[in-house]
Order: C-alpha cells, then sequence, then structure tokens
C-alpha cells in the first residue's frame, strides 16, 4: 500500500473512531425521520404492534407504541406494513466488482502470494458501483464488501449502502481478515494450507514481539511481508475477526484447532459440513456464515451438504448468519433466509441471521442490527413477510434517510416499457 | 428393423461412424427406411429410449387448489390418472374402483415442472476431474457430439431437482463452442444408462452460442470475434446445406449410385435445415440474438429457444412475430458485458409480448426452486404494474418450456389425455415456505416427500454420510 493509502486508511481509521463516539458511521450527516405505525420487529425485543420508531441525526432516539414525533420531523407512515431492521449481508464483494469478468472493474482479490493480509479492500471501493442501488432497493442497508482468493484474502470494509464518497460509506475499515481453508488453498494438500498458516501467525506474532529487531536487520527471515504480518496483529489480538471460508467438517476442526491455539476470534463461513460438527463449534462460540440455498455435493469437501444446516446449526446453538454470497444479487439474501425457514430455521432467527447476527459477529452491534435507541436509523418498510416472495421493499432507509429506490435495472424496464421493443426508445428517463 | 437393430449394436460396440448399413440388404425398402432413420432419425435419434414408467394404479388427487397452466385455476379441485396418463381434471370426481386416494385439502397440484436449460448428467455432482463433459472444446464447431453421450445417470443433482418439483429437464452441451452438439431430452427417473431417463418420441435439441463464451475460448485460434462467430456459423450451414441436398438427391434417386459417406458434424446439421432438430441458441444480447434471427433466415432454420436472453425484452415483439422462444433467468445479470442488462421484469414482459416466455435454470441448485423464481419473476412484474396471472407464471415453469422442447402435446399441463406428470405442493408454490410432497410422473409416485424409503437416490452417495443414500431436497 503507498504511503498515502496508508495516511488515509488512518485517516479512516480515526474517523472512524470519532463517529463510533457520535454512535454514528463517518461521513454523512444523518436525518430525522419517524416511521410511524408499523409492526416492528425490534430483534432484540417484542414485536412492537402501530409503534413508532424515532430517528434523530440519523440515529434512532426512541422505538415504542408511545413515542411523541417532535414537530417537523418527517413522518413515514408503515401503518399495516412490517418494519425490521435494514438487511446486513457479510457475504459481498459490493463497491469492489462492476462487471464479474471485465477484470478492469474487479477490485476484490490480489494475485500472487497467497498470503495478502496487509490487502485492504476499502480504496477499492467505488460509491457509484450500480450494484449499490439495486441492492438497497431490495433492503440491503449494510454490508461487508470483502476481498476473494489465496489463502489470507486481505482485510474487509463494512460499508452502509448510501453515500458519494467512500469516507461517507464507511462503517468501518479493515473490520475482518478474510481467509480460505481447502485444498489448494496454499498450492496443494490441505497440510500446507495449515503450515502457511501456522507460520505467517507464528511470525506475526514474533513481528510484532521484535519490530525494532526487524527493523535493525536482526531477526531471522520471515515468512511475510512486514506489512502483511503487521496487518495479522489486530487478528492475533482478538480484535477483529478471522473469516474463515471451509466446508469440509474435518477441515473446519482443523481451522478451529488453529484458532484456539492463537486465541483468535473466528467466523466460519460457507460451512457446507458445519452441522456435522455442530457440537464442537457450538462450544468453540463460533458463528456460522452460510448459504441456506445449498446442498449439491459439487466437491468432496461439501458432500455433506443440505438445505436444513442452518436448522441443525441453530438447534446445537450455534450463531447462524445467512449471507447471499453474491454481490450483484445480494438482493437474493432474504430469499436464502425464507428457504432457511422452510426448512426449519424459526422465523425469529432467519431474521436475527440476516440483521443482529453479523453486526454482532463483525463487532458493530452497538450501532447496527436492531431496532433500538442509540442505534443506527438504519431500517425497512416491508408491505409483507419479509421472507415471502410477494413482500416488497416500500422504504428503505439509511442513517434516517428514506433512500431512492431507483435504480439502472428499473431504467432499463421504464425505456422498454413504453418502446415496446420498438426503435423508438423512450427519453423519458434521462438518457 | 432388423437393419436398425444392426445399427445399434455397431453404435453399442462403438463404430458408430464407420458402420454404415449396406444398401444392398436386406432388401431395398428396409434399407431406405434405415437410411431415412440415420438422416431423420428415429424419434430419439440413433438410440431409442427404453424408459419404462413405473407401474401405477389408477390414482385420484382429491380436493386440492388445482393449477392447471391451461386456463383458470381450481379451488378443491381433483385430478385423475389412470393408466400412467390424466383422464380428468375437475371437480368433485369419482374414485375407480382400486384407485389410490391422496387427500390434497388445503394443498396445492401442479404439473411436473421443466427446464429447457440443465447441465444436470453432463456436468455432475461432484465437480471434479473426470466428471466435466459438457464442453467438447477442441473446436468451434462439434455438431458431431451428443449430451446422451455423456449423461452420467448416477449425478446426485437428478434426485434434488425432482424433490423440486421437476419432472423432465433437457441436459445440454455447455456453451464453449458455436455449435455445441445434440442435446437430450430426460424424464427423472432411475436408470442405470441413459437410455432409460430418454422422453420418449422428444426430438434432440442442438446447442448453439453466440456472443463471448466461444470467442473468449478460442481466442488464440479463431473465432476471437463476433464476426469470427457468426463467420464460423455460416460456413458450418454451407457445408451442411450441401451435404443435405446431396443425400437428398440419392434418396430420391434409385440409389444405385455409391451412398453418398456420412458426416457426424453435418448429419446433424442437415436435421436442423430438415426441422428435426430443435435449436437451443445460447444467446444474452438483443442484438446477437437479432443477428441470429437472419442467420436462420439465411439457411432456412428455426430457432426454438433463445437460452439465457438477458435482453429479450429488448425485442420481445419480434420474438413473439416470429414463435421463437425465450428460456431466461429471473435476475442473473452482471457477471459480463453481455450480461449486464439483465433485469428482474424480462419474463414478464415477454409474456406481455405474447412471446413464449421460459424460466431455465443452468443450474443444479436453483432447477430446486423453479417455482420460487417464477413467482419472484411474476411479483417483480406486478411491481412495476404488468399484469402477469399465476397462470402465465406457471406457464413459464411447465407448458411454455414443454413447447420448447417439442413436447407440449405430451406433458406441461394439466390436461385429460396427457402424461401423469404432477406435482402436489404442501402450499400454495408462489410462497417461499411451500416443498413439493409427492412427484408424479406418468401416473406413478417417483418421489413422496414423507416415506423413508423408495426415493430415487444415487449411488454415489452412499456409504459417504451416517445418513448416506437419503437423497431428496435436503
Amino acid at each position: 500500500m503507498s504511503a498515502r493509502g496508508k495516511l488515509f486508511g488512518r485517516w479512516l481509521r480515526l474517523a472512524t473512531l470519532v463517529a463510533c463516539l457520535a454512535g454514528f458511521p463517518a461521513g454523512a450527516a444523518g436525518q430525522d425521520l419517524a416511521v410511524t405505525g408499523g409492526t416492528v420487529h425490534t430483534v432484540t425485543g417484542d414485536v412492537l404492534e402501530g409503534a413508532t420508531v424515532l430517528v434523530r441525526d440519523g440515529v434512532i432516539a426512541a422505538v415504542g407504541t408511545d413515542v411523541e414525533v417532535p414537530a417537523g420531523v418527517p413522518t413515514l407512515d408503515a401503518t399495516g406494513r412490517i418494519v425490521t431492521p435494514g438487511l446486513f449481508d457479510a457475504t459481498t464483494s459490493l463497491g469492489l466488482v462492476e462487471v464479474g469478468m471485465v477484470s478492469s472493474t474487479v477490485d476484490a482479490r490480489l494475485e500472487g502470494d497467497p498470503v495478502r493480509a496487509a490487502f485492504d479492500v476499502v480504496d477499492g471501493i467505488n460509491p457509484r458501483s450500480v450494484l449499490i442501488p439495486v441492492n438497497r432497493a431490495a433492503g440491503l442497508t449494510t454490508a461487508l464488501s470483502a476481498p476473494a482468493g489465496g489463502l489470507i484474502s486481505g482485510q474487509a470494509a463494512i460499508i452502509d449502502l448510501a453515500g458519494s464518497s467512500v469516507d461517507e460509506m464507511v462503517v468501518r475499515t479493515r473490520a475482518a481478515m478474510v481467509a480460505n481453508y481447502s485444498a489448494g488453498a496454499a498450492g496443494g494438500a490441505r497440510g500446507g494450507a495449515t503450515l502457511r498458516l501456522r507460520e505467517v501467525l507464528e511470525d506475526a506474532r514474533f513481528w510484532h514481539d521484535h519490530r525494532a529487531d526487524f527493523s535493525a536487520g536482526r531477526t531471522r527471515e520471515l515468512s511475510a511481508s512486514r506489512l502483511d504480518l503487521e496487518a495479522l496483529g489486530p487478528v492475533l489480538a482478538g480484535r477483529i475477526p478471522l473469516i474463515v471460508g471451509v466446508h469440509r467438517a474435518s477441515d473446519i476442526e482443523a481451522v478451529l484447532r488453529i484458532a484456539d491455539e492463537y486465541g483468535l476470534d473466528l467466523l466460519i463461513s460457507g460451512g457446507s459440513e458445519a452441522w456435522m460438527v455442530a457440537d464442537r463449534i457450538a462450544s468453540a462460540g463460533v458463528p456460522v456464515i452460510l448459504k441456506p440455498l445449498n446442498n449439491s455435493p459439487a466437491g468432496f469437501d461439501r458432500l455433506g451438504s443440505r438445505f436444513d444446516n442452518a436448522a441443525l446449526l441453530h438447534r446445537a446453538g450455534v450463531e447462524v448468519i445467512v449471507g447471499s454470497f453474491n454481490s450483484h444479487n445480494a438482493r437474493w439474501l432474504l430469499l436464502e433466509a425464507g428457504n432457511a425457514v422452510r426448512f426449519g430455521l424459526p422465523w425469529d432467527a432467519a431474521l436475527r441471521a440476516v440483521t443482529l447476527a453479523p453486526a454482532e459477529a463483525l463487532g458493530v452491534a452497538d450501532r447496527y442490527g436492531s431496532l433500538e435507541p442509540g442505534k443506527v436509523g438504519n431500517l425497512v418498510v416491508w408491505t409483507g413477510d419479509p421472507f415471502e416472495l410477494s413482500t416488497e421493499a416500500e422504504a428503505v432507509v439509511i442513517r434516517g434517510e428514506a433512500t431512492s429506490l431507483d435504480h439502472r435495472q428499473l431504467q432499463l424496464f421504464r425505456r422498454y416499457r413504453d418502446a415496446n421493443g420498438q426503435h423508438q426508445q423512450s427519453m423519458e428517463d434521462g438518457f | 428393423m432388423l437393419v436398425l437393430a444392426l445399427v445399434e449394436a455397431g453404435c453399442a460396440s462403438g463404430g458408430t461412424t464407420t458402420r454404415a448399413v449396406d444398401p444392398a440388404s436386406p432388401s431395398g425398402e428396409e434399407s431406405a427406411a434405415a437410411d431415412r432413420q440415420l438422416l431423420n432419425g428415429t424419434p430419439n435419434g440413433a438410440w431409442e429410449s427404453s424408459y419404462e414408467p413405473l407401474a401405477s394404479g389408477p390414482v385420484l388427487i382429491r380436493g386440492g387448489t388445482v393449477m392447471t397452466a391451461a386456463g383458470e385455476e381450481i379451488e378443491d379441485g381433483d385430478v385423475l390418472l389412470v393408466g400412467g396418463r390424466i383422464e380428468a381434471v375437475g371437480v368433485g370426481l369419482d374414485a375407480p374402483a382400486g384407485a389410490m386416494v391422496v387427500d390434497a385439502s388445503g394443498r396445492f397440484i401442479t404439473p411436473g415442472i421443466i427446464d429447457t436449460h440443465s447441465h444436470l448428467g453432463v456436468y455432475p455432482s461432484p465437480s471434479v476431474e473426470g466428471m466435466g463433459e459438457g464442453n467438447e472444446a477442441t473446436n468451434p464447431v462439434t455438431a458431431e457430439v451428443w449430451a446422451e453421450h455423456g449423461v452420467w445417470p448416477q449425478d446426485p443433482g437428478f434426485w434434488r431437482a425432482l424433490a423440486g418439483g421437476v419432472t423432465t429437464l433437457q441436459s445440454l452441451p455447455g456453451s464453449a463452442n458455436l455449435i455445441g452438439g445434440r442435446g437430450v431430452t430426460l424424464k427423472l427417473v432411475p436408470g442405470r444408462g441413459v437410455t432409460d431417463m430418454m422422453f420418449p418420441g422428444a426430438p434432440m435439441g442442438l446447442k448453439m452460442a453466440c456472443g463471448e463464451n466461444p470467442k473468449r475460448v478460442y481466442a488464440s485460434t479463431g473465432p476471437s470475434t463476433r464476426m469470427g462467430n457468426v463467420a464460423g456459423y455460416r460456413e458450418a450451414f454451407i457445408k451442411a446445406d450441401s451435404y443435405r441436398a446431396k443425400w437428398d438427391e440419392w434418396l430420391a434417386g434409385d440409389r444405385k449410385s455409391d451412398r453418398p459417406d456420412r458426416d457426424l458434424e453435418l448429419e446433424t446439421l442437415a436435421e436442423v435445415l430438415r426441422g428435426n432438430i430443435l435449436i437451443q441458441n445460447h444467446c444474452y444480447r438483443a442484438d446477437d440474438m437479432l443477428t441470429m434471427l437472419e442467420l436462420s433466415r439465411e439457411f432456412g432454420f428455426s430457432i426454438r429457444s433463445f437460452h439465457h436472453a438477458t435482453e429479450a425484452y429488448k425485442i420481445r415483439d419480434r420474438l413473439a412475430e416470429e414463435n421463437v422462444g425465450a428460456s431466461v433467468w429471473v435476475d442473473w445479470w452482471g457477471f459480463k458485458m453481455e450480461a449486464l442488462d439483465g433485469i428482474p421484469q424480462n419474463l414478464a414482459l415477454l409474456s406481455d409480448a405474447g412471446a413464449r416466455a421460459i424460466l431455465h435454470t443452468d443450474s443444479g441448485l436453483e432447477i430446486q426452486i423453479m417455482n420460487q423464481n417464477a413467482a419472484r419473476a411474476m411479483y417483480a412484474g406486478r411491481r412495476v404494474g404488468l399484469e402477469v396471472s399465476r397462470d402465465d407464471a406457471l406457464r413459464w415453469i411447465t407448458i411454455n418450456p414443454a413447447w420448447a422442447l417439442g413436447i407440449d402435446g405430451e406433458t406441461g399441463s394439466l390436461e385429460s389425455g396427457k402424461a401423469g406428470d404432477v406435482v402436489v405442493w404442501s402450499g400454495d408454490p408462489f410462497s417461499v415456505y411451500s416443498r413439493a410432497d409427492q412427484v408424479f410422473i406418468d401416473g406413478a409416485v417417483v418421489y413422496d416427500r414423507f416415506r423413508s424409503q423408495g426415493n430415487p437416490t444415487s449411488d454415489f452417495e452412499l456409504g459417504i454420510l451416517p445418513e448416506a443414500g437419503r437423497g431428496g431436497g435436503r
């Protein structure tokens, strides 16, 4: 990373810290809004009928059935509607990829050495990505924008899907370290991946204990770059989670052992066979981020894939987080969660799995994931059961502001709706 | 039939191309018939289906909401299956003696779901070395290869699709090539070989591909541009046209001259020109589809369905006029340039224009939720003010794909006389919470969610997990 990039990163962290103190993300100013009369699913408390969610300066000031709306605060009538926290998808690369096969638009992956711990995606996030409004209109308000590939992919950022600059969007930079554990992740046998992971973690620990010696050239050679080793510091200190993509039951056990050895804050991602070791995962207190619509024995590391993985894990006491594992269609998040319900996950757990559970696992539950005073005013007004296919997001509120629900796909629709496929194309949409 | 048997034996022993039947024996008429069969194909091409419907007595599915894909929904309706066929659809039907009665009260009944675009069998699970049969990516034109020669009947994906209410699918070659080879229409019934699954009488498909994939795969040797793609199709069809003419002339004559040599590649394309093989054309962009329509006009064949067709909505009037189907996803988009303009209203707009709107999957996962995807596309249309009926949405996954595969006279709707391909759903199939409870194929229960034994499973899944062999849609 360039010196300028580092400076920017520091600035962001500082800005984030300041914003945290205000209970609010960096950058954008928050708005006032009262969402009234809806059936409010707070996630942390009871379901409130005919309740009001009052947002002041972008932060929830009150939630309840007896909340008075101060004069001058705009209101949004949600009578007969369902109100939930904004959806939070922990499995996207939003802002980092525009067209999958156009390499110049893909900023989620570095090539080369499988260890890329220092790679911080934040500078590559494009606030003007057309993917953002497409997915926001479906109720997604917050996402982890994550790197991919290699053994250690890099560092992910949490963003709100509103704002015209990265600093406006960012909730937390360097929010998690992302890694993969599978055959081939470090170029060959699984044991090679384990070897390399341990080596890098050992060296990172060593480097942090012997910085001065390292700078003076008085240490042995280390297995990763100085920046990579530095970046692993917060992971070793347990200050940020390590998200590991892993599927086979025995691989999950291997990763649990490593996390235990190094005292890491582990999140399992993927976890196709997690149900087979649910008790071990539960006793380790490790959440699992999974895609419920996944039951194909597509590889030898996921022969145990099944639709009721989420339900079985929940029953065993594992914190389940549902992800779309998609960027263009992160809007499938609710389809995924709804199908988890179809196969036995309780409805409340499914709502939690796309709101509070990711916020908790990523360390931002003090500000995200539920409708409670002090939290950021991200919420969605739904026309019905949010998981049901007939339901749509009627309003998507981010930091107290009802966001535009328009996007490029709707513009394409309008252009061709009226043109009926003829040469004469409608120009009404500003094209 | 004797001659045909010889040909089949030849195929089975691997000598397909060179073991042409001697036209002089055993009799002129028989050999002419055999020649025609070589050229025009038996109903399934060279190999006949060995599918036998499972034994079943009469079945009365009683008291459900019947969604026919042929009109209005029938509340508290019945579907009667006799001899593997739909005997009657209505209200208050009587159960024949000995009939199995299925209480469908509170449940929904639809035709079996059909997917025009699957790679189950040719790109099976597990997707590992040794198992990929979908792309003969050694030449941009491989009209000579047939998906059925690569289908693995033990693909566990078949039984997951079945548990999602799918009764028929077309397994296609991939899209690496301009002309990728013949597709095969399969019933989701267990078999030891592919012929046990072949849909009797279904015409074959031919996979063609436009745009980015062929030019990417063959970038170094060509075609490397859309220009090169079109030149490749034209070159192939020019050859096929003269091949067909040569054969037709020989067949129409006294057949004393030397019979023309067979050419497997051109034989397939000649069959397209004769209208016996249905073109299934992977093509995303509106302009690419219009180019393919020009090409089809140049050579006098018709394209049965475009596939993926993310921009089909832009030319929906043309597709409707020319009676060309569009097999599309709900909302896949943006994974490459030619998919950039995909929108969730594609199906609704196609339907609205009277075009043949078809929901396809191209996915072993999404083939299990085709009912949900039809619902998502229906609601996506309604949200922007398009009128889309539940029957329209059901047609996207039943009768319209049946038409694209040339089997709509046989299956795809709940109408008397058709095959007993029926799904009983736990609730509204357009709800995320509903599941296929029972799936009937030709009147027999092939899948029942509530039975612990008897549902098809793959050999591959035995002995791997504590619950191996469970199969189904779990």
